[in-house]
């Protein structure tokens, strides 16, 4: 393995919602181009983990670095940050009073202070991308939910970010829509892109991931290669959370 | 189970309405029995439009007139609460404690103390003051001087009047932003957290996550009430009559005053602000149920 900085770094991250502690000590690192699967049972703090990395929650204690920019107070790090780290929600979060394309297209016009030509090109290249170019001029409530994710993915894309985070993307989906949006993931994966996933789809987590994150209670018990997770876990924890979702 | 409206008249309904204009027209001749009132119905149309023998035209009469201003002072003060109560509405969901409890207070004040006292501590302790400090009466009296003055009294009427006009616009406007501000909060308030996380997600500022994504969503939510409140406001208007602003309501005054004329004066004034009321709602249902092709 090359020695190259971490584009994202977490050091002894804790986080509290409340009296209720829903990080303890976390300490995790993402290298360039690197693709984790962050998984374990609900509750664990997962999503809360990641929603840290792009400052959607606040933490309370340790560092958090993304890209050299140190997470803090400061508004405008946090939206250096936020244009370079895209999300992706269970819920899809489009915008529903705006086209396919207006979603697309928004935040490169606002954000990037891209022209409305140039953004629609390059919205249109996304959109292709995931395998939906004629749904450009529909509004998110008449696509299916499958089609609606791979928007979202789409829109996070167009903002060329370095680093993409996955909350659950499939969790909200009908069985039938999983696999296309699983699809683009990997075909993402596959481009380069620095992702991390949180999700059970273990299928994915065997076919891209280079790195398997197992959290317990706000913990990260394991954190091992997939080839080595999946066969000889070494927690017990994560060796029960593998039995019950892989039984099926 | 669900009743269904019946269409057509049973004998039953006309039993009903046979019993109310009975009961109306007993109450009516025991009144005309003791009320000595000569009826002038006849003189009333001339009061809304009158011929101008001088001019050979026909121009508004005080009612007229009234109803004009009245529609003039909706409109400012409706597009001024507007503003307001957006503003508003938007610090009551703000994450700084301070602004929040400023906007509080400012509805809580305006809500519980009644209109009418709301429009005299405006109109003695502000906007006098406000009118002379800006001195806007001899910047009024100096337009209304000029020759060419048609499109200001287009919008503003007798510019003589135009300090009095405003006052009562700003008072309204103030009074109604409340009302306004709450309604434009709980619109806020009804826009999922996930759109606003997906609007920072992609690097948005706050100002921008507002108004693209926020604040389209929300006044578009709210829109069924807002036009009520905008109804509201047109009625709420013959409240500020007592600040002496020339709106339908003074001018009912002014012709009773001169003619006498109680009851048909304010029939008529009742019927005048009933059709704009009346038609404001229907405007807006209609506008409401022709915006529902849009996706939501």
């Amino acid at each position: 393995m090359t020695a190259a900085p971490p584009i994202i770094e977490l050091c002894h991250v804790d986080k509290y919602f409340g009296p209720f502690q829903a990080l303890t000590d976390i300490n995790f690192a993402v290298r360039q181009g690197e693709r984790v699967v962050v998984c374990g049972p609900s509750g664990s703090g997962k999503s809360t983990m990641i929603r840290c990395i792009n400052r959607l929650e606040e933490h309370d204690a340790g560092t958090i670095t993304v890209d050299g920019i140190l997470l803090g107070d400061d508004t405008k790090d946090i939206r250096a940050v936020r244009q370079d780290v895209g999300m992706v929600f269970q819920q899809f979060n489009l915008f529903p009073h705006l086209t396919v394309l207006e979603n697309l297209t928004i935040g490169p016009i606002r954000v990037r202070k891209m022209d409305k030509a140039a953004a629609e090109a390059l919205g249109r290249k996304y959109l292709d991308r995931v395998h939906i170019p004629e749904q450009a001029d529909k509004f998110p409530s008449q696509l299916s939910g499958g089609q609606q994710q791979r928007v979202a993915i789409a829109r996070s894309l167009c903002m060329e970010p370095k680093i993409m985070l996955f909350d659950e993307p499939t969790s909200a989906l009908d069985p039938e829509m999983i696999s296309e949006v699983l699809e683009a993931m990997v075909e993402l994966a596959n481009s380069g892109m620095t992702m991390v996933c949180v999700t059970h789809e273990m299928g994915f987590a065997r076919r891209v991931a280079d790195k398997m994150v197992f959290m317990e209670a706000g913990r990260i018990v394991e954190t091992a290669p997939p080839g080595e997770f999946f066969t000889a876990p070494k927690s017990d924890r994560a060796r029960m959370f593998l039995d019950q979702i892989l039984e099926h | 189970m669900r009743r269904t409206k019946r269409r057509s008249l049973h004998w039953l309904d006309y039993l009903i309405a046979a019993v109310v204009v009975a009961f109306i027209a007993v109450i009516w001749l025991r009144i005309s029995g003791t009320l000595n009132y000569k009826w002038q119905w006849e003189r009333i149309p001339n009061y809304i439009l009158r011929w101008d023998e001088a001019d050979g035209r026909w121009v508004a009469n005080l009612l007229l007139q009234g109803l004009i201003t009245t529609i003039r002072i909706a409109i400012y003060s409706g597009i001024l609460a507007l503003i307001l109560g957006t503003l508003l509405g938007i610090a009551r969901t703000s994450t700084n404690l301070v602004i929040r409890m400023l906007a509080r207070t400012y509805l809580e004040v305006l809500r519980n103390i009644p209109p009418v006292v709301v429009v005299f501590i405006f109109f003695f302790f502000l906007s006098q003051q406000l009118i002379a400090v800006l001195n806007m009466e001899t910047w009024a009296r100096g337009i209304a001087r000029q020759d060419d003055i048609a499109v200001w009294e287009f919008f503003f009427g007798d510019m003589r009047r135009f300090p009095s006009l405003i006052s009562g616009v700003i008072v309204l406007a103030l009074f109604e932003s409340a009302f306004v501000g709450e309604i434009v909060r709980a619109g806020i308030q009804s826009i999922p957290r996930g759109q606003r996380e997906a609007a920072r997600s992609i690097g948005m500022s706050w100002t921008d996550e507002m108004r693209f994504i926020v604040m389209p969503q929300a006044l578009r939510k709210v829109l069924p009430p807002l036009s009520n409140q905008f109804i509201s406001l047109v009625k709420d208007s013959s409240i500020i009559s007592l600040i002496s602003v020339q709106e339908l309501t003074y001018k009912t005054v002014e012709l009773v005053a001169s003619t006498r004329m109680i009851f048909e004066a304010w029939i008529a004034t009742a019927c005048l602000y009933f059709i704009l009321c009346f038609g404001l709602s229907l405007l807006f249902r209609r506008l409401e149920t022709g915006g529902k092709h849009k996706p939501r």
